[in-house]
């Protein structure tokens, strides 16, 4: 226990060690997230009233980018599953930053989540009456905390091990893999139900929203990863093999693929059938009655999209600079598709029909830029610790006040 | 292994030459820290703390509460009220009767689109006048069509009603199958035995899924803090329906219910100049609603979504079958029978 603590602390002591770039970077994301610390008590003080929400469109940022970050979240198998599914062992450093970054990102839909409500210190109404398993939102919490709590534990005792020089048990790790594995698909499931399950909002009411949220995310969130991996390597000095790049770049050109199609199954259904029930459709790619907000938006997204699925088509862009390219493009396009295109058309014109606008506020993006720099500022400090800890430069026996504390470490 | 030679400890190397400059430096950034977290966080000093009492933190939802507790929390509100408002409430909690369901039926062809429900309604209920709530939504339609987007919900005419169009009112349709209590996650709305969907404002962590899976848009949301004029407040008040809301909740129509539990009728009937509007208890088979409910041609808005709404519209024709009093079914299409 005494050996934990000092393992926490010595963490904590870690992630303010660093060079020049290190802190420049980390108090860029410092200042970003006071930024969004002060924004977001301004919205406590005044309410919801300082976002661009209305009772039109009563969801805006705050939720879109809920949705994005659970698929980013989700996608952390995409490196596990090569790892333990078809033993490609020499990745499995990498699983831990998989999963660090799946950490990371339920950490935001959290605190998005939390952003959101109108009340948030009603919170814990939650846990005395809890409408589970009626409403989706409630089994979206025990889908969000179970796949948090998997993720910490398998992270925290691979490291843990890791700084103790012990080989890990596996039998209190890999239960928890495949279950994770599982869990993940099902976070982002949930995640699609709550939309897909209301009848009164035909946009959102079609059984495609989880395929397609799920080939989203597989696309979005490995793409996320390679870029990350590129800077762990090339900034903390820790080994990433091209090879593992190229398998994660297989995984986001199949993925993107997968949700391409998808995409064209469900224009076609709306636009070929022509009913009454694709006016938020349009409204979204062409635009209603002069109204046409979103119009720019999604089609960036999908001229983006289509960029990055031809790059990584074709085959003389193998070099890493064009998979890069393709890669923020996709992150970029798919959080419009994702967040923007799919959350706020379904309310727009509103179920008796009339046409009002979503435009976020300054105050809403800064508390939006605040949570993602917070989740920046989680990622760089676990990897941050955790690269040093995997490569052996910092362990128990290293320590230099053992005091008879690693006397006790090996028998435990 | 290289690395690992360059930077021997890490941060042990550092830790040991914990000179006087570094120890200096380091507070130095720790007090930024504070100093910029404090600068952040100062717009809370303007935070409304009564919203956030010990007292309202452990109160019970509605459900759970023993007389007593109800009688406690009334009084607080009570309290509230007069100091916010100069007036004493009239506050009660108000159960629903045995024997009564509610049902609502809504004469279009009398509808002259004057809006007065909708300002009875704001009068009532105690809605904040800025940002504006309002409950009920007049639609002019066009004659021929019932497809809502074809509506106007601005219309503004120097006088009603407009001879090429009908209005059609909507507020909350009280659904038997409401969607959107099913996905609250906290069981902050429900649906009363008498019919009526109500809402304890005081347990609703304002997520606004309700507002979402709502097919008629019935439900509001409190933006910004409710402001309402003192010489507007109503003091005849229930817990469940019309006392003064916070920001950060929904509310809807509720039937009236501190008026219907007790026998009167809504506001928004009372006001109406045209009787356009029609309520009462469908398990009484004499009351108005339920002979509606079998003579007029009736029907619901969206009923293909299967919410089961117990606000019905209907116009004016008798069913043949009543009036004329034919013996047998008549058979569409012809005599194959």
């Amino acid at each position: 226990m005494k050996l934990y603590l000092r393992f926490l602390w010595r963490c904590f002591r870690l992630s303010f060690v660093g060079d020049w770039r290190y802190h420049a970077w980390m108090l860029m994301l410092t200042v970003f997230v006071l930024l969004g610390v002060n924004a977001y008590a301004k919205q406590l003080v005044h309410g919801l009233v300082t976002t661009g929400m209305t009772d039109h469109v009563s969801w805006g940022l705050y939720i879109a980018n809920f949705v994005y970050l659970v698929g980013m979240a989700a996608a952390a198998v995409m490196v596990v599953i090569p790892v333990y599914i078809y033993r490609r062992h020499e990745l499995h450093d990498l699983v831990i930053f998989g999963e660090l970054f799946a950490v990371a990102s339920i950490t935001m839909c959290l605190l998005f989540v939390q952003v959101d409500l109108g009340r948030p210190d009603r919170f814990m109404h939650m846990f005395w009456r809890f409408n589970f398993p009626m409403s989706m939102l409630t089994w979206d919490v025990v889908a969000l905390g179970g796949y948090l709590l998997l993720n910490l534990h398998i992270c925290g005792y691979l490291i843990y091990c890791a700084y103790r020089k012990v080989k890990p048990s596996p039998r209190f790790y890999i239960p928890f893999v495949f279950v994770a594995i599982g869990w993940a698909i099902s976070i982002h499931t949930v995640t699609a139900f709550l939309f897909v399950g209301l009848g009164g909002r035909p946009f959102w009411n079609t059984a495609i929203i989880a395929p397609r949220f799920l080939a989203s995310a597989f696309a979005a969130g490995p793409a996320f990863i390679i870029i990350t991996l590129q800077m762990i390597r090339r900034f903390a000095g820790y080994h990433v093999s091209d090879d593992a790049l190229k398998l994660l770049r297989n995984i986001v050109t199949v993925a993107m693929t997968v949700n391409m199609f998808l995409f064209v199954c469900e224009l076609f259904t709306e636009f070929y059938a022509d009913s009454a029930h694709i006016v938020s459709t349009k409204y979204l790619y062409l635009g209603l009655h002069g109204h046409h907000g979103l119009v720019p938006w999604i089609w960036t997204a999908i001229v983006l999209n289509t960029i990055a699925l031809v790059i990584l088509y074709l085959p003389f862009t193998k070099s890493l600079r064009f998979m890069n390219v393709a890669c923020v493009f996709l992150i970029i396009g798919i959080w419009i598709e994702k967040g923007m295109g799919l959350v706020i058309p379904a309310f727009i014109p509103s179920p008796l029909g009339e046409l009002v606008e979503y435009q976020p506020t300054l105050n809403e993006t800064l508390v939006c830029l605040g949570i993602w720099a917070f989740g920046l500022l989680l990622y760089t400090i676990f990897v941050r610790i955790s690269v040093p800890v995997l490569t052996g430069r910092v362990t128990a026996d290293d320590d230099i006040k053992p005091q008879g504390v690693s006397a006790t470490a090996p028998t435990r | 292994m290289n690395p690992a030679d360059q930077q021997p400890t890490e941060e042990c190397g550092k830790r040991d030459k914990l000179s006087r400059r570094s120890f200096l430096r380091g507070s130095l950034g720790a007090a930024g820290g504070v100093a910029a977290l404090g600068a952040a966080l100062s717009p809370l000093r303007f935070l409304d703390t009564e919203d956030f009492t010990i007292e309202k933190f452990l109160q019970k939802h509605y459900k759970e509460m023993t007389p007593e507790d109800m009688e406690a929390v009334l009084d607080r509100i009570r309290v509230e009220v007069e100091q916010r408002y100069a007036v004493r409430p009239e506050l009660r909690d108000i159960k629903a009767n045995d024997g009564v369901e509610f049902v609502y039926a809504l004469h279009l062809g009398r509808c002259i689109g004057c809006r007065r429900c909708v300002h009875a309604c704001a009068q009532e209920n105690n809605t904040s006048r800025s940002p504006e709530i309002q409950y009920i939504r007049v639609l002019e339609m066009p004659r021929g069509s019932i497809d809502l987007e074809q509506g106007r919900h601005d219309y503004d005419h120097p006088t009603v009603p407009d001879p090429d169009h009908y209005y059609m009112p909507v507020q909350c349709h009280q659904c038997a199958n409401p969607p959107c209590v099913k996905v609250c996650p906290v069981e902050a709305t429900w649906k009363e035995q008498d019919g009526i969907v109500v809402i304890d404002y005081d347990w609703c962590i304002g997520c606004r899924y309700c507002e979402a899976a709502c097919p008629y848009w019935a439900r509001r949301f409190n933006y910004a803090e409710p402001q309402i004029p003192r010489d507007k407040i109503n003091p005849d008040m229930a817990y469940l329906s019309n006392r003064p809301r916070k920001k950060g909740v929904m509310e809807k129509c509720h039937f009236c219910l501190q008026r219907t539990r007790e026998g009167r009728m809504p506001a928004c009937l009372e006001v109406c100049p045209v009787g356009a509007r029609k309520f009462g208890n469908v398990l009484d088979p004499e009351s108005e609603v339920s002979q509606i409910l079998r003579n007029k041609h009736v029907f619901v808005l969206k009923q293909e979504v299967g919410t089961l709404p117990r606000f019905f519209y209907y116009f004016d024709e008798d069913y043949p079958r009543n009036e004329h009093g034919m013996s047998s079914p008549v058979i569409p299409g012809g005599d194959h029978a």
